[in-house]
């Protein structure tokens, strides 16, 4: 393996985001992240959905898939099981991910491939120019809306906690070095993790910025929160952790907590897979018809 | 008998597929050929359903409009397949049923039970009455309580009622063949293909004790043809099934949907065969599927996913991501009668429009379309070389006609094809650099280059883009980038051999084409048509050049849809005229009997432009 530098995990193509956009402290969070990692780039893949978020495959100097909005999921999960060794990243907005892509997202967490999950939620759809996202709460009215939202907010981290998600986290844009470690973990988690990235849109949402936010979070691990749900805890136990998780994904207003809220073990869609591919994964699809076709066995129940 | 149908009738979920597998499989080990068609209901269990099981001295995959002999396990069977019974011909049926009247049939559409009022001039006819008239139209009753026979079978071998009872469907093909003299062996074997153990026991002895009985002799009987090993007989999901496994799939990926899903969950029963360990994922849906199914093309598995029409409508989104990012990526799609939820478990073929102008914008895509059994695995197998060869979406249409009905064939017409031509990049063996993914090429077709193909890496995108895959809106790469991605099917057109591309089966003057589902019908027709001919089109995009065979013919084409997609589709590639387009939309197939009649009005110039078949129940 090549000796690899930061600079090595950045593309040289120039992102095209507005000055002052939450997605440059992400990129360089999930740049640093690999590295550190070392993450060989040719067994890397990140893949992202459509929108701003959605471009940043392309400053990244790892495989990158810029599939569909809403559809990055599907597209991530089919080349982590078809390649399991791969290491796979899926990035997208709040509208690609909960708004056209909320059954992809709640579908993946039945699944638990993998794979790291990014959201970056800046609660509107930027580049279509400002409309509400998902995650813009009811009433609330940013400059780019002619009128108040009359939709109301999804809270990401109960959906994936009802969907199955065995860790979810959650960090901030400005907070680069925080959210380089919460990627860091993410990654090193057996199964699908999600991590939901608050993030400023400068241009478009006047009401949750930089300011708004800076005094208002604060850090899960501060206050001695442990997300850790090993396997086999006892059901009065779980109960606690369950509680103990919905009441800090919940909180949001005066307070709101970053961090890892959940990490459970459960096994990965990859080993559940094993139940009618037994080799896998050591012999997986991306390898080819290994051995050739027993036809004449498969035709024996149709013999006449 | 040079030909003959047996039918059976009955609620879904009661079996009559097994009695239909069993009748076929008997008659085969008696060397006859043998094709089933299955008609059921979207339904769990107590809809009608039938099957029909036609027998030849050659293979066939043809049906014919009225049946030999029916079976009917119940009484709607009774009401609903009044007329489909030839003169001559016989009803066997429990004489129990005899006591009901058309309103005591539950599940019978109130337009059949009205039919019949007015036709027997009451407003409740009898099963009776039912009776009197498949007497009168020449039909031989044979009555035969089912039930009781068991029963009695079942005292006589020591077994409860209720166990007995679950051989009645054994005891319907037994006393089926019993009352046309044929041996009670191939029957036996026959049950010890479907059977095993004490089960197989109890059945060969009820099929035994009902050959024991007297039955009056028919005035015709069923002979051995001559019994051949190497034969096998399945379904058209099956073969598709099975192709796909003969040509490397890897990965397929479904969302449950009549009548695709028989294809997906055969894979999914199938993976501990040697080769054939496919990772198969059922999604949350077709969206889900399509896109899937590229994620996993893109590190090099062969993948597919396999639908109907509701979802391949929410596949066009995945199919056009797939043809601008050059992802290799089959769809086998099993048409059903459309719009919208339609006719989930009836046949049409009325996708081919749409599965050749589907979704936005322009990408180069491949459509093929099977006729039989022996087609769709040999088709399932080019649909996975072609879409890798080209590195695009290749659409392989068939139906549910297709895919429910089963047929012998020689095992030998099941193919494995040696299929190649795809091109991938030879790896760098030092550094780190970018490839050049959209890489220039006179044939339109880069280098495949897998995700995860060391000593790189590369950029893919939704956009439009330039040679390595970044977003770019400049005037000049969008122009080669389109132009390099459609040359692909220039190229196709070129390589794929003709024999790929269409079959002119025989010439005439009245030329027929058809394409998928209609090719038995129309082979068998020509038997009883001299004078016309018929062109199979397997490769319905690119369209094959055939304007020349047109030239100075009376062209007909025949399929099953309401407004003659392949007609429209002929005129506009070929700019010659179609004279007679005959189509079928009700959501059942042609019969032979149909299209020899509609065929023999063209030939004596009686036809109007449009033909419309209306036959079957």
């Amino acid at each position: 393996m090549l000796e690899l530098k930061l600079a090595d995990y950045k593309a040289e193509k120039q992102p095209d985001w507005c000055p002052g956009c939450g997605d440059y402290g992400i990129l360089s969070a999930l740049q640093m992240a690999l590295f550190e990692l070392r993450k060989d780039p040719s067994q890397t893949a990140v893949f992202s959905g459509i929108g701003c978020s959605a471009k940043t495959p392309h400053y990244l100097n790892v495989y990158g898939v810029h599939t569909l909005h809403g559809r990055v999921l599907p597209v991530a999960q089919g080349a982590k099981l078809a390649n399991p060794h791969l290491t796979v990243v899926a990035v997208g907005g709040d509208g690609d991910g909960l708004g056209i892509g909320a059954g992809h997202f709640v579908a993946a967490g039945r699944r638990n491939v993998d794979m790291l999950y990014i959201l970056y939620d800046n609660e509107v759809y930027g580049l279509t120019k400002g409309q509400a996202g998902p995650t813009l709460g009811f009433g609330e009215k940013t400059k780019s809306l002619p009128k108040p939202n009359p939709q109301g907010r999804i809270n990401p981290l109960l959906l994936a906690f009802a969907a199955g998600y065995t860790w979810i986290g959650r960090g901030y844009a400005y907070d680069v070095k925080g959210l380089k470690e919460l990627i860091k973990e993410g990654l090193s988690h057996k199964g699908l993790a999600f991590l939901h990235v608050l993030q400023p849109c400068p241009t478009y949402n006047d009401l949750h910025t930089k300011e708004w936010f800076a005094p208002r979070l604060y850090k899960l691990k501060d206050e001695g929160y442990d997300p850790h749900v090993p396997e086999g805890l006892p059901p009065e136990e779980l109960d606690r952790k369950m509680a103990q998780f919905q009441e800090k994904a919940a909180e949001w207003g005066e307070r709101i907590p970053i961090g890892v809220f959940w990490k459970a073990e459960v096994p990965t869609f990859e080993e559940r897979l094993r139940a009618y591919l037994p080799r896998y994964p050591e012999v997986y699809p991306a390898l080819g018809q290994r051995e050739p076709l027993d036809l004449e066995g498969l035709l024996k129940e149709f013999a006449l | 008998m040079e030909d003959f149908t047996w039918r059976v009738g009955g609620p879904q979920g009661g079996g009559i597929e097994t009695a239909a597998t069993l009748f076929a499989r008997a008659v085969a080990k008696g060397g006859w050929w043998v094709a089933t068609k299955r008609e059921y209901h979207s339904n769990i269990m107590g809809r009608h359903s039938y099957l029909d099981v036609r027998l030849a001295r050659k293979p066939v995959a043809a049906f014919r409009e009225k049946v030999d002999m029916l079976v009917a396990l119940d009484g709607e069977t009774l009401a609903r397949h009044l007329d489909e019974v030839r003169s001559g011909g016989v009803i066997l049926y429990d004489p129990r049923v005899l006591e009901l009247t058309v309103h005591k049939l539950p599940m019978l559409d109130h337009r059949v039970a009205e039919v019949l009022s007015e036709r027997f001039g009451k407003l409740d006819p009898s099963l009776k009455d039912l009776l009197a008239a498949y007497v009168e139209s020449g039909v031989q009753p044979l009555p035969y309580p089912f039930e009781e026979v068991a029963d009695r079978i079942g005292a006589e071998l020591g077994v409860p009622s209720l166990q007995a009872r679950r051989t009645l469907n054994t005891i319907a093909v037994a006393a089926s063949l019993h009352f046309l003299g044929f041996p009670l062996e191939p029957l036996l074997e026959a049950l010890a293909l479907q059977f095993r153990g004490k089960v197989l026991e109890l059945n060969q002895k009820v099929a035994e004790a009902v050959y024991r009985e007297e039955v009056p002799r028919l005035s015709f009987q069923l002979h051995l043809n001559g019994y051949e090993p190497g034969r096998v007989y399945l379904t058209g999901a099956q073969a598709a099934a099975l192709g796909k496994l003969a040509g490397g799939l890897r990965f397929q990926t479904y969302y449950p949907i009549s009548p695709a899903t028989d294809e997906s969950t055969y894979l999914e029963a199938h993976t501990a065969f040697t080769g054939a360990d496919v990772a198969v994922v059922q999604t949350e849906d077709e969206i889900a599927a399509v896109t899937m199914a590229v994620g996993a093309a893109l590190t090099g598995a062969k993948s597919a996913t396999a639908t109907s029409g509701p979802g391949f409508s929410l596949m066009a989104e995945g199919m056009g991501f797939a043809g601008m990012i050059e992802a290799p990526l089959v769809v086998t799609l099993y048409q059903r009668g459309g719009p919208s939820t339609g006719l989930p478990t009836r046949t049409e073929q009325g996708d081919l429009q749409f599965a050749l102008r589907g979704g936005h914008g322009e990408y180069p895509r491949l459509v093929l379309a099977s006729g039989d059994i022996e087609d769709a695995f040999l088709d399932a197998q080019k649909a996975l070389a072609w879409a890798w060869r080209y590195q695009t979406v290749v659409v392989h249409l068939l139906d549910k006609f297709l895919a429910s009905m089963a047929q012998s064939l020689p095992k030998e017409a099941l193919r494995v094809l040696q299929l190649d031509g795809e091109k991938r990049l030879l790896p760098k063996r030092e550094g780190l650099a970018p490839y050049e993914r959209y890489a220039p090429s006179e044939d339109g077709i880069s280098p495949f280059i897998p995700i995860g193909t060391p000593g790189g890496f590369y950029w893919m995108t939704s956009d439009e883009h330039d040679l390595e895959g970044h977003i770019t809106e400049d005037v000049v790469l969008r122009e080669y980038q389109m132009e390099k991605r459609m040359q692909k099917l220039k190229t196709a057109q070129e390589e794929i051999p003709l024999e790929d591309q269409y079959t002119l089966f025989r010439d005439g003057e009245v030329l027929v084409l058809g394409w998928g589902t209609v090719k038995g019908t129309l082979l068998e027709a020509l038997d009883h048509l001299p004078g016309v001919g018929y062109l199979h089109l397997r490769l319905l995009w690119p369209f094959p050049k055939i304007a020349d065979l047109l030239e100075g013919k009376r062209i007909v084409t025949v399929e099953h849809n309401y407004s003659g997609q392949l007609a429209d589709l002929v005129q506009q590639e070929t700019l010659k005229r179609v004279h007679h387009r005959v189509v079928k939309y009700s959501g059942r197939p042609i019969t032979l009997d149909e299209a020899v009649e509609v065929l023999r009005a063209v030939l004596a110039k009686e036809a109007p432009e449009r033909l419309v078949l209306r036959k079957g129940v």
